[in-house]
């Protein structure tokens, strides 16, 4: 008799779950949430339209970074937090999608460019913006220095360019980490260290995170620091202009390495129906022309215009890039090696 | 039992799920075998007692200030010390790193004093104020030195105020996570920062599982510890009103007033660089910071106003502050009247720590913890925005019974037997002897736990959704976009946050000088 209430109410379940995948967007109230990290933003008036259009109420929720994102998808895997992610990166892209978080969705948006960056070809996740992390120069504090800018990973290692660098640490910033990884892509596994040495006897500096790095350290932006040469992103001379409206500082567009940003279906998702509305929405030509303005980053959305001051300062053409699965596997160990070249 | 069906539901159920989620495999063995682990703990514990002790010392002259001295300006000097509390770590590291290039353990000793100065000073000022005089100058009247007077007869009656202070001091200390991970980068890493580390960056939850134990453990010794010295030192006290108790400082008194004086200064130093970056634009002095906080920053950094995210802090720590206070004060009662009563010293003493446990266990376990157990209540609330006071409430209530407590305890009890054998209820004595004189330490209890509520970071920054951020949160996304207005905002917001605390701790000064009439 138990047995049989057992199976009854197994089989109860199963006919609810598959009618609410199956019938989903009749079954919920029209609300989607969607799960991000802290630097998500978005334009408000964009999500309006979107309510008016498809009656989905999105509803968004943020915490942490990248990292502390994918880790709470994976914690919460079986009660997941939302419907929909956004946010989790290419370091962090094959710890998510070998626990399972995200289930199979092929938007039909994401054939006008995303594909381009796809990590795999189970279309679990898919492009929504990327990134360059690259070396940025203050040009006005060089020309003082008489030094020319340098344009490539092996003129920092120059004496030319002694105690001028500082870096962030990749054990405790994100920035960081991209940087090690464009060096690792560079110089390969076997040698990268063999270049942070260099770095390091060229006086490099190391500083825990992006805040003191690029707002107190580096001469280029409004905390006037010492050093004109720090590791930030492609885009971020466009948010330092004079007067004229131009950019004071410049990325190295051959020190890049890419970050990609995804988003994903989750697995178990309350009103999958809706979440695919959503990713397909974040791939749409008007939420992707806000990515540059709201998020600092390029939308992966073919054709789309840019803002006028990013035109000074283009995205790499040819950013470094490693395989997912090759930083999920060395990330701890290539940092650990590092830290042996650089702390010694 | 309200408090801690509260404690048990939004801390202990999730800091057990997170731990026991960590500790199926054999990361526990894996981490205590570590040399590493090891050295971790002893750098914790050493910089957090270096900080405690310079806190201690720094904020020894500054509480005779507050308690012994009757001069000019005393409120503003009491308002001014509890901003270094409020303000956000990032930004303090970041001011610290400007003042102290090379710093490095010193700078990360300096700043974890410099935050909480305040929190020794104003416990151990709450308790001197009330101290009868009249001791002292006996030993003085029977010759005693002025610094024989104090050790002999102040100090060992000031000591369970020292000592619970240092206590809670220590354990801010040993857990402060910014302050570390900013000033201390990867070269000297503590308990707090390690567990962090391995729980978001590395998913390596059995390893941070046992890092917490240790930590726990270690926070459950040094308040058994704190229970125990206080046990021995709590005794009941003839409280005086403070009118009673002050005066113009006399003699030698004067170098201890000027110490004091000195020590403010020095706290100034790091706030007044503070305002003077949020003044300066890439051509000299302006208010382009302030008047940004209207708005949401350059190109739109933000999903709310400056503004907005003022009032998100003003209200979720009013509301942290009522629920904190309520669970507090009935903790507090429930204790006192279980230490009044035959229950075992013990137990009464075991419920104390617990209720203190809040204080040592990292931010980010209990973050986690929410994610993987709250979805077992109704509604949810790991998507609600309530979370936001709940999880300051969480962090504000054991220093409400840290302050309420001593208090309470050194009520003279022949003032309540008074009040019984002429006829008063428990319920009356209650009301007419023990609140009226707790009601000065509830004040500044409130007050206190405001402004912490006010200046929370670690959690609140885990758990606010994009309308209900708060200026801390705020002012960390501010500083880590570029574009100098984004800078000029960030340092104006925190501008903004030391003028409310000010503003704050201000009103209530002047509300308890109207209260006086309860003495």
């Amino acid at each position: 008799m138990r047995r049989l209430f057992t199976l009854t109410a197994v089989a109860l379940s199963v006919a609810m779950t598959a009618s609410c995948s199956l019938f989903g967007s009749d079954a919920t109230d029209g609300k989607v949430v969607l799960v991000t990290h802290d630097s998500f933003e978005y334009d408000q008036a964009v999500f309006d339209k979107f309510k008016a259009d498809t009656g989905i109420t999105v509803e968004v929720r943020k915490s942490g970074d990248a990292g502390a994102l994918t880790n709470q998808l994976v914690l919460t895997k079986a009660s997941p937090l939302g419907d929909v992610a956004f946010g989790v990166d290419n370091t962090f892209a094959s710890r998510a999608l070998n626990e399972g978080v995200f289930a199979e969705y092929r938007s039909p948006e994401a054939d006008k460019g995303p594909q381009r960056y796809a990590v795999d070809d189970t279309g679990r996740l898919t492009a929504v913006d990327f990134g360059d992390v690259c070396v940025n120069v203050d040009p006005a504090a060089l020309a003082a220095a008489n030094v020319p800018a340098p344009t490539s990973l092996e003129d920092l290692a120059d004496p030319k360019y002694k105690d001028l660098l500082v870096v962030e640490d990749p054990a405790t910033s994100s920035p960081g980490l991209a940087f090690l990884l464009a060096t690792v892509s560079q110089y390969g596994q076997k040698d990268f260290q063999g270049y942070w040495a260099r770095l390091k006897a060229n006086g490099v500096k190391v500083v825990s995170g992006w805040e003191e790095a690029y707002t107190q350290e580096f001469s280029g932006s409004s905390g006037k620091g010492k050093r004109p040469l720090v590791v930030s992103y492609a885009s971020s001379p466009s948010a330092e202009l004079d007067d004229k409206g131009k950019p004071r500082t410049a990325a190295l567009l051959d020190t890049c390495f890419k970050q990609v940003e995804y988003a994903g279906v989750l697995t178990g998702a309350k009103n999958t129906e809706g979440a695919r509305k959503v990713l397909d929405l974040l791939l749409s030509a008007d939420f992707q022309s806000k990515v540059p303005d709201k998020m600092y980053v390029y939308p992966t959305r073919e054709g789309v215009q840019l803002p006028a001051a990013w035109a000074a300062a283009p995205p790499a053409e040819n950013a470094a890039t490693l395989p997912a699965p090759d930083i999920a596997a060395n990330r701890e160990r290539w940092i650990e090696q590092w830290r042996a070249a650089v702390r010694g | 039992m309200v408090p801690l069906g509260f404690l048990a539901v939004f801390f202990l159920w999730p800091v057990a799920a997170i731990i026991q989620r960590g500790l199926g495999s054999s990361g526990l063995a894996r981490v205590l075998g570590s040399s590493d682990t090891w050295a971790v703990v002893l750098f914790t514990v050493a910089q957090a007692a270096a900080s405690t002790v310079v806190a201690v010392i720094a904020a020894m002259p500054v509480a005779f200030l507050l308690a012994r001295c009757a001069l000019p300006g005393i409120a503003v000097v009491r308002a001014a010390i509890l901003v270094p509390f409020v303000l956000p770590t990032v930004v303090v590291g970041l001011a610290f790193r400007s003042l102290m290039p090379d710093g490095g353990v010193l700078s990360i000793v300096l700043a974890n004093a410099f935050f909480n100065v305040a929190v020794v000073a104003r416990t151990v000022a709450g308790l001197w104020s009330h101290l009868d005089r009249r001791a002292e100058d006996a030993a003085r009247a029977l010759g005693a030195s002025p610094l024989r007077a104090f050790t002999s007869v102040t100090l060992p009656a000031l000591r369970p105020a020292i000592g619970s202070a240092a206590a809670i001091v220590f354990l801010f200390c040993a857990t402060s996570f910014g302050v570390v991970l900013l000033l201390g980068g990867a070269r000297y890493r503590t308990l707090e920062t390690e567990i962090y580390l391995r729980t978001v960056d590395l998913l390596d939850l059995s390893g941070a599982a046992a890092l917490s134990l240790i930590q726990i453990t270690a926070v459950v010794s040094v308040l058994v510890l704190a229970a125990l010295a206080r046990r021995r030192r709590e005794t009941a006290m003839a409280l005086r009103a403070r009118t009673e108790t002050t005066r113009r400082p006399r003699g030698g008194e004067w170098w201890v007033a000027g110490a004091a004086y000195a020590v403010v200064a020095s706290l100034m130093v790091p706030i007044v660089a503070l305002v003077v970056r949020s003044l300066s634009t890439s051509d000299g002095w302006g208010l382009e910071g302030y008047r940004a906080l209207s708005g949401t920053g350059f190109r739109g950094s933000l999903q709310i106003s400056g503004i907005d995210a003022a009032m998100n802090s003003l209200r979720a720590a009013t509301d942290a502050t009522l629920l904190a206070l309520v669970l507090g004060v009935s903790a507090s009662v429930v204790l006192v009247s279980l230490g009044r009563s035959r229950a075992h010293p013990g137990f009464v003493d075991t419920l104390d720590t617990a209720l203190m446990l809040p204080l040592g266990v990292s931010a980010v376990t209990v973050g986690f913890g929410y994610l993987i157990t709250l979805d077992a209540l109704p509604g949810d609330l790991r998507t609600s925005a309530a979370l936001v006071p709940l999880a300051q409430a969480i962090v504000v209530t054991p220093l409400v019974i840290r302050m309420i407590l001593p208090v309470l305890r050194s009520v003279d009890p022949r003032l309540r037997q008074a009040a019984g054998s002429l006829g008063a209820s428990p319920w009356r004595v209650w009301r007419e002897v023990d609140i009226p004189l707790a009601g000065r330490s509830l004040l500044a209890a409130a007050a206190f736990g405001f402004v912490v509520a006010l200046g929370e970071f670690g959690a609140t920054s885990f758990l606010a959704r994009p309308d209900s951020a708060t200026l801390p949160v705020v002012i960390g996304r501010l500083i880590s976009r570029p574009g100098e207005l984004n800078n000029q905002m960030a340092y104006a917001a925190c501008t903004m946050l030391m003028v409310v605390t000010v503003a704050v701790v201000l009103l209530v000064e002047r509300l308890r000088v109207r209260s006086v009439g309860e003495f």
